[in-house]
C-alpha cells in the first residue's frame, strides 16, 4: 500500500489533510505555513474534499473560529507560523481548557525580531504551556505520518485536547523529497469518523463551552486539563502501534538512533536530526560510541523514558533552537535536565544553542559537538555559559 | 557517477532558478533517485540574489545543510559574477554553467581563478529561437542534466515530456516549445 513520490512538508501536510478531509479550516496566511491554506483552498475548489474553508481576518479569528467550529461537533484544523501563533495565544489557552481536539498545523519559524521568516522552534515553544499537544518532525515524511495520526490522539475520549503537527518552517515545508505516501481507504479506516460524545449542535443535550468558573471549580478544571495530558501519554504509543502496524512506520515519544552503547549524545528536535544522523554514521566508522535521541513528542514532555534513555551516558548535549532569555539556556535544555536530574542521571550536560532565525547548521560542526562531549566527560572541558553554536565572532 | 552529486543554483528572483532546482529534482526522482530540491530564501523580492540546491543520490538523503562543496553550479544571470563568489566551495572536478551573451573568453576572467570546467549556453537565444518568450530555467535545465550526467538526455527529455504534457494539460500548444527549448539547449552548451 505504498505509493512512492516525491513533495514538500507543505504539501504532505496537505495530502494528510486531503486523505482525512476533515469538516472546518480557518485559516489566515503567514510565511512558510500559507502553502498548506493555499493547498487545502485548491483541493475544495476542485472538488476533491467538501472541507468549509472559512477566510478570517487574522490569526486570532482563525483560532476562534477553529473553536466555535470544534465546539458545535465539526473536525477542525488550522496551520499557521510564528507571529501568527504569537496573535492566537490567548485563544490557544481557551481551546485547550475547553478540551476542543483541534489539530494545528505549525510550520516552525522564528519570532520577531531582527525580522527574519526563517526556521526556529520559538513559536511553539512559546506556546508550549498553552495546554496543546506538540509533536515534531525530522522530515516531510514525518510530518505527513503525524499528521495522519493527531486526530486519533486529539479526540480520544481520555484526551480531547488541541494538538500541533509542527515542522521546520522551509527546511523540511520547502524541500522537495521522496516519500512515501499511503493509500487513502486504509488512512481514512485508521482516522474514522470524529463522533464527539458532547458538541453545541448536539439536539438533545444543551451545554456551554467556556464558561466562567470561580476560584472553588477553577483549580479542579485544570487538574482534569493537566491530567488529559498525561492521558495522553498512552494514546500516543497506542495510536503509533496502530499506524505501525498498517505502515511500518515506527514511532514514540522519541527516536533513538545508535543509543544502545551511546557514551555521548545529542537531544534535539526536528530537521537537524537528519545531519546528527550523518554524523553520528561518521564517528562510529572511527568507532566513537555516540548516539541521537531526537525527541518527537514534547507535549506531554516525556521526561521519564528520556532520562531513562539517556542513563549510560557520560555527556549530553541538548540542542535549543529557541531562545527563553532565562540566562541558563532553551526549553528542551531546561526540561531535559530537569529529567535527567530527577532520575539521578550523572551525565554532564551542556545545552547549546543553534539555528536560530534559520541559521544553517553543517554536519561538521555536529561533529565537533561530540568532540566537546567527549572532552567534557574527560574533565577537560567545561561551558560557564550556554553556548551559541557557529556564532560569529 | 558517484553516489551523492550536489548542485548550487544562482539567480535572481523571478528568473525561476528554484523552479528549475525542483524540476531537476522531479525528472531525477522519475529516474528512481533519491532527492532533495530546496531554496535558499533571503530577501523576497524580484531581482534579489537568490540560490537554489540539489542533491541526487542513490541512498536516503538525511542531511538538510545547505550545500558548501557543490559538484556543479548553475548562474542563471551572469550580471551575479560581479556581486557573488559562485564558484566559492565547487570542485574542480566539477563544472560551472552559466547564462550569458558573452563569450567563454569574457566569462573566465569573472571566476576567480576557478579550475575547473566551464560552460556557457546563451538562455536568451535558445529561448528567442524556441519559446518566444525569455524562461532562462528551460534551457539551464536541460544545460545541468548536459553537464552533471545525472541522467541520460534521452531519459531526461522522455520525463520532461511526460512532466510538461501533464502540467500544460489545458494547453498543448506550449509544450512543443518547451521541448524544442530543452532540445536545442542540449546542443547549445558550449
Amino acid at each position: 500500500m505504498a505509493i512512492k513520490e516525491r513533495m514538500s512538508g507543505n504539501e504532505a501536510v496537505a495530502h494528510a489533510i486531503k486523505q482525512i478531509n476533515p469538516d472546518v479550516m480557518p485559516a489566515f496566511p503567514i510565511t512558510p505555513s500559507t502553502e498548506i491554506p493555499q493547498f487545502v483552498s485548491t483541493m475544495i475548489a476542485n472538488g476533491e474534499i467538501t472541507t468549509e474553508f472559512i477566510p478570517v481576518e487574522s490569526e486570532h479569528s482563525s483560532m476562534s473560529a477553529a473553536m466555535g467550529a470544534s465546539a458545535a461537533g465539526a473536525r477542525t484544523l488550522t496551520a499557521t507560523s510564528s507571529a501568527g501563533l504569537a496573535y492566537m495565544w490567548e485563544v490557544l489557552y481557551v481551546a485547550a481548557s475547553s478540551r476542543l481536539p483541534i489539530c494545528m498545523a505549525v510550520v516552525n519559524r522564528g519570532l520577531t525580531g531582527p525580522l527574519n521568516i526563517n526556521a526556529e522552534h520559538s513559536d511553539s515553544m512559546g506556546a508550549r504551556d498553552s495546554g496543546w499537544i506538540q509533536i515534531y518532525a525530522e522530515t516531510n515524511q514525518e510530518v505527513y505520518d503525524n499528521f495522519l495520526q493527531a486526530y486519533r490522539i486529539a479526540e480520544h475520549p481520555s484526551v480531547k485536547l488541541p494538538i500541533m503537527i509542527c515542522q521546520d518552517g522551509f527546511i523540511t515545508s520547502h524541500a522537495v523529497q521522496n516519500i512515501t505516501l499511503w493509500e487513502d481507504e486504509p488512512m481514512k479506516q485508521f482516522v474514522g469518523e470524529y463522533e464527539p460524545e458532547h458538541y453545541l449542535l448536539k439536539e438533545d443535550e444543551t451545554m456551554a463551552v467556556g464558561p466562567y468558573a470561580l476560584s472553588s471549580f477553577c483549580m479542579e478544571a485544570k487538574k482534569q486539563q493537566a491530567q488529559a495530558m498525561i492521558n495522553a501519554k498512552q494514546v500516543i504509543l497506542d495510536v503509533a502501534k496502530e499506524f505501525e502496524a498498517l505502515t511500518g512506520q515506527k514511532y514514540g515519544f522519541f527516536e533513538e538512533y545508535e543509543m544502545e552503547d551511546a557514551e555521548y549524545a545529542i537531544v534535539a528536535i526536528g530537521s537537524i536530526c537528519g545531519g546528527v544522523k550523518d554524523a553520528v554514521d561518521n564517528l562510529r566508522t572511527q568507532g566513537k560510541k555516540v548516539g541521537l535521541l531526537k525527541i518527537r513528542v514534547f507535549r506531554p514532555f516525556p521526561a521519564e523514558e528520556i532520562a531513562a534513555a539517556l542513563k549510560n551516558c557520560k555527556a549530553v548535549a541538548i540542542m535549543d533552537r529557541a531562545e527563553s532569555y532565562s540566562t541558563q539556556g532553551g526549553p528542551l535544555g531546561a526540561e531535559v535536565t530537569a529529567g535527567m536530574y530527577r532520575a539521578k542521571c550523572q551525565a554532564e550536560v551542556v545545552n547549546i544553542m543553534y539555528g536560530l532565525s534559520g541559521r544553517d547548521t553543517k554536519v561538521e560542526e555536529i561533529e565537533n559537538i561530540y568532540a566537546d562531549l567527549e572532552k567534557m566527560a574527560a574533565g577537560e572541558l567545561t561551558f560557564d555559559e550556554y553556548p551559541y553554536l557557529g556564532l560569529r565572532d | 557517477m558517484s553516489q551523492l552529486t550536489e548542485i548550487r543554483w544562482h539567480g535572481r528572483g523571478g528568473q525561476g532558478a528554484k523552479t528549475a532546482a525542483l524540476l531537476l529534482a522531479d525528472v531525477a526522482f522519475n529516474t528512481g533517485k533519491y532527492v532533495q530540491g530546496f531554496p535558499e530564501y533571503g530577501p523576497e523580492r524580484m531581482g534579489a540574489p537568490i540560490t537554489a540546491y540539489d542533491r541526487i543520490s542513490d541512498k536516503e538523503i538525511r542531511v538538510h545543510s545547505n550545500i558548501y562543496e557543490p559538484d556543479f553550479v548553475a548562474v542563471v544571470d551572469d550580471t551575479l559574477l560581479h556581486s557573488i563568489d559562485v564558484t566559492k566551495g565547487l570542485k574542480k572536478e566539477g563544472a560551472i554553467l552559466i547564462n550569458t551573451e558573452k563569450t567563454k573568453e569574457e566569462i573566465i576572467p569573472l571566476l576567480r581563478g576557478y579550475e575547473g570546467k566551464v560552460y556557457i549556453i546563451n538562455a536568451k537565444e535558445v529561448c528567442n529561437k524556441t519559446l518566444g518568450k525569455y524562461f532562462p530555467n528551460t534551457p539551464m535545465l536541460a544545460g545541468m542534466i548536459k553537464i552533471s550526467k545525472v541522467m541520460d538526455e534521452e531519459v531526461f527529455l522522455k520525463e520532461m515530456k511526460a512532466s510538461l504534457q501533464h502540467k500544460f494539460a489545458k494547453k498543448p500548444e506550449v509544450l512543443e516549445g518547451n521541448m524544442q527549448a530543452l532540445k536545442l539547449a542540449l546542443q547549445e552548451v558550449k
